[in-house]
């Protein structure tokens, strides 16, 4: 089994004054289904299970872990609407102000032959907003030293395995009942880890 | 369940074989982990000649002009938008099957949707080769877009279809090259902690750090689910946008309101066709039988029954429309396609594309790889004719007799064509040297949902 790097955790936790503080631990399933019911019974049990991390989205993790639904969906829309309304702004102060042709009679201002580039670029941009917002909020770029993510728990975790990690807080953690909790959770392996001090 | 409520399909494996999670895995990366085979090498020598020759000719093109072709005073658009009509149909399938199947939640589209996606991707770059060599002046092509420039600033007239088109290609372009890039990310990160050195390092900077945090599954699902919601109508709207370049000019045969539809369904069924011919080939080739089964061949073969009989039922309703509107000028342009000098491309298009795809009625030809492989390889044929049939019988008898001619394509044209198919082919070769050809985590997915199914069943 692979050594866990206690530098580079998963550690959730935006404050780094409270990220310092904590210690994590790792329990490596090797099915969802076993993980699903261990991350229901840790949290039942008062524990904070900070992330699980796992080859393919676990069927009911969202509600498990607690989980708001995505905003994503409004980067989409604010996209969307910006890239369709600025194209039809454009191209009808092209057809209108900056170069007007007389074109078989017809109007300057032809909306229904304005439609399809309009809605293209609704989509295209729609779709830059969606990716670039997934990309961002979720720090996926490309990185100095990409053999592994910084995050990951477990090299194991796109192959096969399935990690769940409990963040311990300073006093509110019993290691002596976490270990009696995660024994019968029929994990492959516990990982009881410290956060190396900076 | 009681036996009169039974499941429908009748259930059977998405995945064979019950295979564990790491066994998934290990499967769909071993052909990239090992040497290319030699069947490989002899194909990709192949393809890549056949876009050498396409280059060269391209360049030949280029350099005395197409006249090298063999259009002519009447006949002005032949091979080159033929094969552009038919190339972007090709793509269309693959969007299909990444975003419509999965926003109708069809898990049988997992194994197969990555090689459709890379189909789309190549299918469109060929595409968009024949309207640049078209123009004679490619090193112009910057001119079709909007930018400020020092004769005006003069714009595109975005009230020309041809317009449209530009825009149309290029978003469905970019789209779809987002959408199948995001479906691999989580994969190059299987790829980048299974190998070493430098490899280890392009498939790391290819994942972006992927760490499988539930999080960012949650976040990247929905992504997914977005981006399929973004490709739909988009995919609709490419082929209808193509339909305009037609639909919208004043040559009987060509004017019609029924293009639109008729055009996405023939794209639709094209890129089944496509998609069967490439997945026959590789589920073999990439020892795949497993993942891609003989159900998921099944049921593209429903695919492609299913949109033959659109496209049956759309050249029936054009030749009724054509005698019932009484039009003499729209009634010879369709006498014509079954009667006059070019009766054969029609003919081989009927065959091709409304009696051959009735055999899949059957479930012993829906299952048999020889008659899957000659049935997709017929509609591919099929469908380029009806690309030639409408673009060439409709113009070479016009409305003045005296300007009528025939289109015969030059050894160059032929030759473009060949090579067309030749960047396909490289390209997906490529492709599967360097990327999983079937999605890690969506396999994994399935999986997982077929043990619970079993599970609850048990």
């Amino acid at each position: 089994m692979h050594a866990l790097d206690t530098h580079d955790l998963a550690v959730p936790h935006r404050d780094p004054a409270v990220v310092e503080r904590r210690r994590v631990h790792a329990l490596v399933f090797d099915d969802p289904a076993r993980t699903l019911e261990a991350v229901k019974r840790l949290r039942a049990e008062g524990f904070d299970v900070g992330d699980v991390h796992s080859p393919f989205p676990v069927h009911g993790m969202e509600e498990a872990l607690g989980m708001r639904p995505t905003r994503l969906a409004w980067a989409t829309l604010i996209g969307g609407l910006a890239g369709g309304s600025l194209k039809l702004v454009f191209q009808s102060w092209v057809h209108i102000v900056d170069w007007p042709m007389n074109i078989g009679g017809k109007p300057h201002f032809s909306l229904p032959a304005l439609v399809p580039v309009t809605f293209e670029l609704t989509v295209l941009v729609a779709a830059f907003a969606t990716l670039g917002t997934l990309f961002v909020r979720r720090r996926l770029y490309p990185r100095p030293h990409p053999e592994r993510a910084p995050r990951q728990p477990h090299p194991g975790v796109t192959d096969d395995r399935f990690v769940v990690l409990v963040m311990e807080h300073d006093g509110a953690f019993s290691p002596g009942r976490f270990r009696s909790v995660s024994s019968a959770l029929g994990a492959q392996e516990v990982i009881e880890a410290w956060r190396a001090p900076a | 369940m009681s036996a009169g409520a039974a499941a429908w399909p009748p259930r059977e494996t998405l995945v064979e074989g019950a295979p564990s999670y790491g066994k998934v895995t290990r499967e769909i990366a071993a052909p990239l982990e090992r040497a290319a085979t030699p069947a490989w090498w002899a194909a990709f020598l192949v393809a890549a000649g056949a876009l050498a020759l396409g280059v060269a000719l391209v360049a030949y093109t280029m350099k005395v002009g197409i006249g090298t072709w063999g259009l002519n005073r009447t006949v002005g658009w032949g091979f080159d938008i033929t094969n552009f009509v038919f190339w972007v149909g090709i793509g269309h399938a693959g969007t299909l099957i990444s975003a419509i199947l999965l926003l109708l939640r069809q898990p049988w589209r997992t194994s197969i949707a990555r090689a459709a996606e890379a189909m789309t991707i190549f299918a469109v770059m060929c595409a968009a080769v024949f309207p640049l060599i078209h123009m004679g002046r490619p090193w112009l092509a910057f001119w079709m877009f909007p930018y400020p420039n020092t004769r005006g600033s003069l714009w595109v007239n975005y009230r020309s279809p041809l317009v449209w088109d530009v825009f149309a290609i290029s978003t469905y372009f970019t789209v779809s090259l987002l959408f199948w890039y995001l479906g691999m990310v989580p994969d190059f990160a299987t790829m980048r902690d299974r190998s070493r050195g430098l490899r280890q390092k392009l498939y790391g900077w290819l994942s972006l750090g992927w760490d499988g945090s539930a999080r960012t599954w949650q976040r990247y699902e929905k992504a997914c689910m977005l981006l399929a919601g973004l490709a739909t109508p988009l995919v609709v709207s490419v082929h209808t946008i193509v339909s305009f370049d037609f639909a919208t000019s004043v040559i009987p045969g060509w004017h019609t309101t029924i293009f639109p539809p008729y055009f996405v369904a023939g794209a639709v069924f094209s890129g089944f066709a496509m998609v069967m011919t490439l997945l026959l080939v590789t589920r073999r080739v990439m020892r795949l039988e497993n993942l891609i089964t003989l159900r998921h061949l099944d049921y593209m073969a429903r695919v492609l029954l299913t949109t033959g009989l659109l496209v049956a039922f759309a050249y029936a309703t054009e030749v009724f429309i054509a005698w019932y509107s009484g039009n003499r000028f729209e009634r010879f342009t369709f006498w014509n396609r079954g009667f006059g000098p070019y009766a054969w491309a029609y003919w081989l298009m009927v065959f091709c594309n409304i009696v051959v795809p009735q055999m899949f009625w059957f479930e012993r030809a829906r299952r048999s790889v020889p008659l899957l492989f000659a049935g997709a390889i017929l509609v591919n044929v099929g469908m380029w004719f009806e690309r030639f049939n409408i673009v060439v019988i409709s113009l070479h008898r016009d409305y003045l007799p005296s300007s009528w001619s025939v289109y015969v394509p030059t050894p160059v044209e032929l030759g473009i064509l060949l090579g067309s198919f030749g960047l396909f082919f490289t390209c997906f070769l490529l492709f599967v040297r360097v990327a999983p050809v079937v999605a890690f985590h969506e396999v994994k997915h399935t999986l997982a949902r077929q043990r619970e199914e079993d599970h609850a069943r048990a």
